[in-house]
């Protein structure tokens, strides 16, 4: 066994992902993604259907030979040995049994594979994911929704530090997502680290603490959502008694940026001193003011902004403000 | 990890279907001998003779006939199946991101299909043993040739002669392990593997083809033949001993490699 395999759980990251590549012939379907999750948090890799998620997670968890790039599990590369496992559960894409036997059984089976206590942990499992009555019942008459929670109980076996969910909402029913947001703060809360991936973004947004977003394979932002929003800054929704000159006012007042007209109103992005001074500027205009509120920016706005947009909204509102400045000044 | 895909094989209809062509197909023979006219006694095959004159003789004649397809599709069923059917299901990701190295999986699962096999021709011959004995009597047997073999010791050479068939069908469980990890689809590995028996079949009669004859794998299966002449003629169980080791161990090496080496990227 090499260094690799052998580093101990506890002292090591839990994950650390560093250029990982896998192409498929011609297609690129993860093109070098880099990122790390420290032990407590609860990580949202986000990124729309083919971004490349499920991809990385295969190769998170050692069903995926990466082309190029490097995958550590607490310090230890899951290609080299299946010990690199240890501490470590989840599923990828929809989590799967063998459907002519009952959930006791499969979780009887992996219990038997997992060795150690794991069989001893079954009837806490099925509890923790309220199975307990059906436990008996073939995993070919579950709902998806049962199956999902069967998947979270086949990983609670292993007693994980590091739990990996794909899309672990998908499927179910709103009673069922919300149970499963419960169920994994709750994991979090016993000091569980968890990668979740997932295009819910509400749920992502509630959950987690810190996320990547991909897109196209890549990693486009990665780091605390905190971060992430307090970036974009504040947008403001303004509505007066003449859009056009607003707009026009908006347009040249200083430290007001990414100024569009929506819907019956205006939104631009600005800090609160330079919303003071526009106001000014609209009233001195002669522009009467009818509504002027911030609006928060959501995960959505950023998430959409940075895999569908040019990314804007994810750039700080500081260092947009200073290109917006120096367009207006215009080369010397 | 054998123990427990012994178990998944315990709750999985294929398995019983091959079984029970197992215990029925010697069956519907002794009742066929049992109903034909005396007009129809005799086939022209090794045994034909002997069907009437001891029960000991159809198991031998089910092993000739059950060559051609029957027991390449029973060990078939299992082999190509037990690989694809975790993509099927979906269920090779859960497997392998449990504490199981995939070289373990990957016996597991061959022991599995080799010990179904195993199962189902002792099975067969058994249910023939019986099922002959009850309609012809356990009597003593001719052997191919022509000295007399007594009950007891004729039984002996009926069992043996079971674990020689056992090499052929051994080397096709590996193919059948092969072309389930190959195309991660049972049907096509289950169609597959009786095919390529069938192939063999075909090659064995094609004109012109007479001096593959010896090293074609359906050739192999009439090896314990040789049990049953006196003295034992050991040559066409030796050479079937390496025929099919070569086939079945270059099919096994390649469907281990493919197995350890593949991206799990469906299922």
């Amino acid at each position: 066994m090499t260094a690799a395999a052998a580093a101990p759980v506890d002292a090591a990251v839990p994950i650390e992902v560093r250029g990982l590549v896998k192409r498929y012939g011609a297609l690129t379907a993860v093109a070098g993604v880099d990122l790390t999750v420290d032990a407590g948090d609860v990580y949202g890799y986000l990124g729309p259907n083919g971004a490349g998620k499920t991809t990385s997670l295969r190769m998170m968890l050692g069903l995926i030979r990466p082309t190029e790039g490097t995958v550590r599990l607490f310090g230890r590369d899951p290609m080299q040995s299946v010990q690199a496992l240890e501490g470590v559960a989840g599923f990828v894409e929809a989590p799967a049994f063998y459907p002519y036997l009952s959930a006791q059984r499969n979780l009887e089976l992996l219990a038997a594979f997992d060795g150690g206590g794991a069989r001893g942990r079954i009837e806490r499992a099925l509890s923790t994911v309220e199975l307990t009555g059906r436990a008996f019942d073939k995993v070919g008459g579950y709902s998806h929704g049962m199956r999902q929670r069967l998947g979270i109980a086949a990983a609670l076996l292993r007693e994980p530090k590091l739990m990996l969910l794909d899309e672990p909402a998908t499927g179910l029913d709103p009673g069922g997502m919300r149970d499963m947001r419960l169920l994994i703060t709750r994991l979090a809360q016993e000091g569980m680290t968890v990668l979740l991936s997932s295009h819910l973004l509400a749920e992502v947004e509630e959950l987690c603490n810190r996320v990547a977003i991909v897109r196209s394979g890549s990693i486009v932002y990665e780091g605390e959502i905190s971060a992430l929003k307090r970036g974009a800054g504040t947008f403001y929704r303004l509505r007066t008694t003449d859009d056009a000159r607003a707009l026009a006012v908006c347009v040249a007042q200083a430290g007001v940026i990414d100024v569009r007209r929506a819907r019956g109103h205006l939104e631009f992005t600005a800090d609160e001193p330079a919303v003071a001074l526009l106001s000014q500027a609209l009233i001195e205009s002669g522009v009467l003011i009818a509504e002027l509120a911030p609006q928060t920016v959501t995960l959505e706005d950023l998430f959409f902004s940075l895999t569908e947009g040019d990314g804007a909204l994810a750039v700080p509102a500081a260092d947009r403000a200073a290109q917006a400045a120096s367009q207006l000044v215009g080369p010397e | 990890m054998l123990r427990w895909e012994l178990f998944k094989l315990r709750h999985q209809k294929r398995t019983y279907l091959g079984l029970g062509a197992s215990i029925l197909v010697p069956v519907l023979f002794v009742i066929a001998v049992h109903l034909r006219r005396s007009h129809e006694r005799g086939g022209g095959f090794a045994f034909s003779d002997y069907v009437d004159k001891s029960g000991l003789a159809i198991p031998l004649v089910i092993l000739l006939f059950g060559a051609i397809w029957l027991f390449p599709l029973i060990a078939a069923l299992v082999a190509g199946d037990i690989f694809a059917s975790e993509d099927h299901n979906g269920t090779l990701k859960t497997v392998l991101t449990r504490s199981l190295e995939r070289w373990q999986v990957f016996a597991g699962k061959s022991l599995a299909a080799g010990t179904y096999a195993v199962v189902a021709i002792l099975l067969c011959g058994t249910v023939g043993v019986v099922a002959g004995s009850l309609q012809s009597g356990f009597n003593p047997l001719q052997s191919l040739s022509g000295t007399i073999v007594s009950a007891p010791r004729a039984t002996e050479l009926v069992y043996f002669s079971l674990l020689i068939y056992l090499i052929p069908i051994a080397a096709i469980v590996c193919i059948g392990l092969l072309l389930s990890t190959v195309t991660h689809n049972s049907a096509a590995a289950v169609v597959g593997t009786l095919m390529a028996s069938l192939v063999f079949q075909l090659l064995g009669i094609l004109p012109g083809l007479g001096g593959l004859q010896p090293y074609l794998l359906s050739t192999q299966f009439n090896a314990w033949q040789g049990l049953l002449r006196t003295p034992i003629d050991w040559t066409p169980i030796i050479r079937a001993v390496w025929i099919c080791g070569i086939y079945g161990f270059v099919s096994i090496f390649t469907a281990f490699v493919v197995f350890i080496r593949r991206d799990v990227a469906g299922g």
